[in-house]
């Protein structure tokens, strides 16, 4: 345990070391949420609600959803990637912890770094100029943590499983880049789920993209109430514990046909 | 007159090594990519999903509201539609995205400029994507289908409008990233900015008058991005209030490029190699 928690620690101070480049990032964050709630804006176009949800609930969505993203999204798939063409990863299999973990562990790291120096100020300078709604309910916040910690665990296992392809493709940078904007659309991250026609969200409830984004932003901007929350929280524990057979029965798969290049 | 023909031998050999640079480039360039087949089938695919969201996106708005606005849904996806167009030319050939990773910090950069040819002119010819110019190819499908919805009537010089604006935007969008990429020659840390960049570009393909005037006036002129999308749109969609930014689109395009240029110029001074 306490080597993962100090591969955390490692990335986490390997990104403070470039801590400066995140001082645009935080600009480029904002400019991003504002733009996004112009456009919402002019989408509500006077209207008092849609789907159920303010403009104020609307834009704390976007903002809060942009600020998620940060912490759960991690390039751990596209570095299983580079570490399968370069070789690296023959080294990486006979040392004495799991490669998967480790990777996770560093992904965390990341995130955590970027949550404290890129989505908090950033959230900070929009709470400034845009009208942002937060829950003063403990209970919310309580839910909200749990429920981002799940995003974080469903991002990185559908991470994993996209890096672990790598080793049957060699070279996957395309099918990466679709699973990216898969993510960015049905997670919930540019349009809520509820925005959908009916048969989309049907069709939905049977992927795991929803706990990426979709459920943490809804119980935060309190669009879910009650029995809503706790399903939410279920549809992503549930798909925490499914993820991981995929993972289990490509990993050994891919093991016993590793081809290491140029060795 | 000795020196004069020294020059001229010499913009010969110049022009041998570009010739011979860019079509041994070329040869493999299609053999490295034929290598990996299957991967080149995902790629393409993969760029029909990105596209595919976006117009989710629009089709799923446009299914609450009639207007964004004031303008209609056929407006916006033909502004979509004209946006893939210079957005594909530029992911063809300006495909920089990882040019910190794989030319700074693992030092191709060093290899690159032993030579003759302009560093930057290389980097372009060896990062080539040719099949993300397929991409234009759906944005054109989208403009004639809004386009024919529009009842839009076309003059024979706008093939040529058509081009300049494509060509125009494009530079816009290889200036700003070529610039981001020039970063990598002070500092070599990894940096977050091109992807989000790349989220504040999509905004220019999004009527400009729904924004705030500050965001209007940084997407004009600091990151010129409603010169990819809705400034020459809005010139075959015949909205005459902007006609005068529509035809600033190669201006920009090429006062950005330069801008961009320069700084690649200067960082390449200042570029020390990998290592020590």
């Amino acid at each position: 345990m306490d080597k993962y928690l100090e591969m955390i620690r490692i990335r986490f101070l390997m990104m403070l070391a470039y801590r400066t480049n995140y001082y645009t990032g935080i600009l480029i964050y904002a400019i991003n949420i504002a733009a996004y709630y112009f456009l919402w804006s002019a989408i509500y176009g006077g209207k008092q609600t849609m789907q159920g949800m303010s403009m104020e609930q609307m834009t704390t969505y976007v903002a809060i959803s942009w600020m998620a993203r940060a912490f759960y999204f991690n390039n751990i798939d596209r570095e299983i990637a580079m570490e399968i063409r370069e070789g690296n990863v023959a080294t990486e299999l006979i040392r004495p912890y799991s490669y998967l973990g480790m990777k996770t562990m560093q992904g965390l790291g990341e995130g955590i770094f970027r949550l404290l120096f890129l989505s908090l100020p950033g959230l900070l300078l929009v709470a400034l100029f845009l009208p942002l709604r937060f829950p003063t309910d403990a209970h919310t916040w309580i839910f909200f943590i749990l429920s981002i910690a799940l995003s974080f665990v469903i991002n990185s296992e559908l991470n994993l499983l996209a890096g672990i392809v790598t080793f049957f493709t060699l070279n996957n940078e395309g099918l990466l880049r679709a699973k990216r904007f898969v993510i960015d659309l049905f997670s919930g991250l540019i349009l809520p789920i509820s925005f959908y026609p009916d048969w989309a969200q049907a069709v939905m409830k049977y992927f795991p993209f929803q706990g990426i984004s979709y459920i943490p932003s809804m119980i935060v901007t309190e669009s879910f109430q009650g029995q809503a929350i706790i399903d939410g929280l279920l549809f992503q524990f549930v798909w925490c514990a499914l993820l991981i057979i995929p993972i289990r029965l490509l990993w050994r798969a891919a093991k016993k046909r590793l081809v290491v290049q140029g060795g | 007159m000795e020196s004069g023909e020294k020059a001229a031998c010499r913009s010969r050999r110049v022009s041998r090594v570009l010739r011979i640079g860019f079509f041994q480039y070329m040869a493999q360039y299609m053999k490295t990519k034929l290598q990996y087949r299957a991967d080149l089938l995902v790629e393409f695919v993969s760029d029909l999903m990105s596209q595919a969201a976006n117009l989710v996106f629009l089709l799923v708005v446009f299914g609450h509201t009639s207007l964004l606005h004031g303008w209609t849904r056929d407006e916006i996806l033909f502004i979509y539609g004209f946006f893939l167009v210079p957005y594909a030319v530029f992911g063809a050939f300006f495909n920089i995205w990882d040019f910190n990773e794989r030319y700074i910090v693992r030092g191709e950069m060093d290899r690159v400029l032993t030579r003759p040819v302009h560093s930057l002119f290389q980097v372009i010819l060896e990062r080539m994507e040719l099949e993300s110019l397929l991409g234009g190819v759906t944005g054109m499908i989208i403009m004639a289908y809004a386009g024919a919805r529009l009842h839009l009537s076309l003059h024979w010089y706008d093939i040529f409008l058509f081009i300049l604006f494509v060509l125009g935007g494009a530079l816009i969008y290889a200036g700003v990233f070529v610039s981001l990429a020039t970063i990598s020659f002070w500092s070599d840390a990894r940096t977050s900015i091109m992807p989000m960049m790349y989220n504040i570009s999509n905004y220019g393909r999004y009527p400009i008058d729904i924004y705030h005037r500050v965001v209007r006036y940084i997407l004009t002129w600091i990151l010129p991005f409603a010169f990819v999308g809705v400034y020459p749109a809005s010139y075959f969609l015949g909205k005459k209030e902007w006609y005068g930014y529509a035809f600033l689109t190669p201006i920009m395009g090429i006062i950005f490029f330069a801008i961009a240029v320069c700084l690649w110029n200067a960082g390449v001074k200042r570029y020390r190699g990998a290592g020590n």
